[in-house]
């Protein structure tokens, strides 16, 4: 199996005038956005500005008050019923999530699993793959993320760097369409960050749709072809990195981008 | 500071003491600090308990013969299957009970959640010889039970009389008794599990009964077990109550017994205190092996089992003679 076979080809992500709120609290208040095929985005934007938020409504762990979300054209987490929008039933929702995969800050691997049985699961469990299969697929998946000698290992025993590239693996096991990255490396000791920022670069060029939200200016700046700097709930400019980092139009980027650079 | 540099290294370089008159101090062992308080304390406890079991052996009044006369008779051994079977059976659903009650009280279902904890408020308030008082005296209250629509055709019916043997009151009694405190225990187990994995595991999209059973439940165990099993070890015990609704178990056994046998009520005592010794040691060990295995991946490495414990401390003190031999 080569690498190319082991990842999906890229999808369009579309959100449409995304609202939430948890009471009187607004988190995201009108957001749109559309993400090419194999398109790699960053958003950037100062803490509690919804970047977390935006990212969680687009695999539906959080549902969006109003608007919605698309993943090439389908509806994500609802279903258009007449002019109204429905909720889809949990199980339709949980094979949907299937085509989206998710990096979390905190890994979140599966403590009770061994290495090779966290990013085997989800291609078993959702009925994709028979176990032998699932097993070879997690094994090259793995190897591709440099960690083939830690199949038989359980997570805790690994370091943040490699648990990561595990959770990476994970995620990659249901060939997802598009991955969402939700600050891959805020959790990770310094020295650690250059093994993961590489593993994504290097799913950067394999046509995967790619959405990071970090705070790692120089990543951005590297791999990314679009930044989106958010504040406040909403986009204030999106554009490539050598405009929205180099020549930012608006005062809150430049000053945020003060702040971080 | 006015201290030279060399302080240190000159107490290194001074004259040698008496007891160490060639080393430098850098290649000595440090003597372990001296604690005759301990040793004290130590040589009290082991007076006391020489004590006691002085008195155990030769006080008369425990009759060790009879003891040993009663220890494996068939009565008693019957007593002890009928705890065996009321505890295993309680066990297994009251557990059972436990875990959909538990499921019931996270559920978002405002009725459930309701029912829930209605449930284990009335069966924590109630005591168990009540329950089973209660239903011993059931077929008086319904005399037959049936499955149908409600208020409406009933499709089965039970002649209550028939279906309500004592084993069957004991355990059913002992079980709704056993999966009120089982929910809570549960409860917490499902609690302690970091969001975090709820989340990874719907973000994979797992099926919502995979998402239990293999990632949730598994991790839960790991603060059920030993809670369940302290459950457990108080259900060994509390079955002696079905003694009251005419079951003989084993404390059943060893009581009847000591009526018809007036003399040997305290050995009949120390028979029936043994067995629940054993049975609680028993389980104790089973809960070390079941702990253990549910702490795969949750600690760096397994906490050693009593006999790699016992093979490493036999290294250690081989290698420490071999240490002090070679100096």
């Amino acid at each position: 199996m080569t690498a190319e076979t082991l990842l999906s080809t890229g999808a369009t992500v579309e959100v449409h005038d995304v609202h939430k709120w948890y009471g009187a609290h607004r988190v995201l208040n009108g957001v749109d956005l559309t993400v090419r095929p194999g398109e790699v985005t960053v958003i950037l934007g100062p803490s509690g500005s919804g970047k977390s938020t935006l990212l969680r409504v687009i695999n539906h762990l959080e549902k969006p008050e109003i608007g919605h979300v698309s993943l090439d054209g389908e509806l994500i987490g609802v279903r258009r019923q007449g002019d109204r929008l429905k909720e889809l039933s949990e199980r339709a929702i949980l094979t949907q999530r299937g085509r989206i995969g998710f990096v979390f800050q905190n890994f979140n691997l599966f403590p009770h699993l061994t290495v090779l049985d966290n990013v085997a699961a989800a291609p078993v469990a959702t009925g994709r793959l028979a176990k032998p299969a699932a097993l070879e697929l997690a094994r090259d998946l793995l190897a591709r993320v440099g960690l083939a000698d830690k199949a038989t290992a359980y997570p805790r025993q690994l370091s943040g760097g490699q648990q990561q590239r595990v959770a990476i693996a994970r995620a990659l096991a249901l060939r997802p369409g598009v991955i969402l990255f939700d600050e891959p490396t805020s959790a990770l000791d310094p020295e650690l960050v250059g093994e993961v920022l590489s593993v994504i670069k290097d799913l950067a060029t394999s046509g995967t749709t790619l959405v990071i939200v970090t705070h790692e200016i120089g990543f951005a700046r590297e791999i990314a072809d679009r930044v989106v700097f958010i504040d406040g709930g909403r986009i204030v400019e999106q554009g490539p990195p050598s405009e929205v980092l180099d020549k930012p139009r608006h005062e809150r980027t430049r000053d945020f981008l003060s702040k971080v650079l | 500071m006015s201290e030279p540099p060399g302080a240190a290294v000159s107490l290194a370089e001074g004259p040698p003491s008496a007891d160490t008159p060639s080393k430098p101090l850098t290649a000595q062992r440090v003597l372990p600090l001296r604690r005759p308080g301990r040793w004290i304390a130590t040589a009290v406890v082991l007076v006391l308990a020489a004590q006691f079991l002085h008195g155990l052996v030769t006080n008369p009044f425990y009759q060790w013969d009879r003891f040993g006369y009663w220890f494996l008779r068939p009565t008693i051994l019957d007593g002890l299957l009928v705890t065996l079977e009321v505890t295993a059976y309680s066990a297994v659903l009251g557990l059972l009970g436990g875990i959909l009650l538990a499921l019931a009280r996270l559920s978002r279902s405002p009725v459930l959640r309701a029912v829930s904890w209605i449930y284990v408020w009335a069966f924590r308030s109630v005591p168990l010889i009540v329950v089973l008082l209660f239903l011993y005296n059931f077929s008086a209250l319904y005399r037959t039970l049936s499955v149908g629509v409600p208020f409406g055709p009933a499709f089965f019916s039970f002649d209550e009389s028939k279906l309500a043997t004592d084993i069957v009151i004991a355990v059913v009694g002992i079980s709704l008794h056993e999966s009120a405190y089982a929910a809570e225990v549960v409860r917490g187990g499902i609690l302690s599990v970091d969001q975090g994995q709820h989340e990874a595991a719907a973000a994979l999209g797992l099926p919502k009964g995979y998402q239990f059973k293999r990632i949730v439940f598994p991790q839960a165990l790991r603060s059920i077990v030993p809670n369940y099993v302290n459950q457990l070890i108080g259900l060994i015990k509390g079955t002696s109550l079905v003694f009251y609704v005419s079951l003989l178990d084993l404390f059943g056994a060893a009581q009847s017994m000591g009526s018809t046998y007036p003399g040997d009520i305290v050995p009949l005592l120390m028979v029936a205190t043994v067995w629940y010794l054993i049975l609680t040691s028993v389980v104790s060990v089973a809960q070390f092996y079941v702990e253990r295995h549910y702490a795969r991946g949750a600690t760096r490495s397994l906490p050693p089992t009593p006999l790699q414990k016992l093979r490493i401390a036999i290294t250690d003190l081989r290698a420490r003679a071999r240490r002090e031999a070679a100096v």
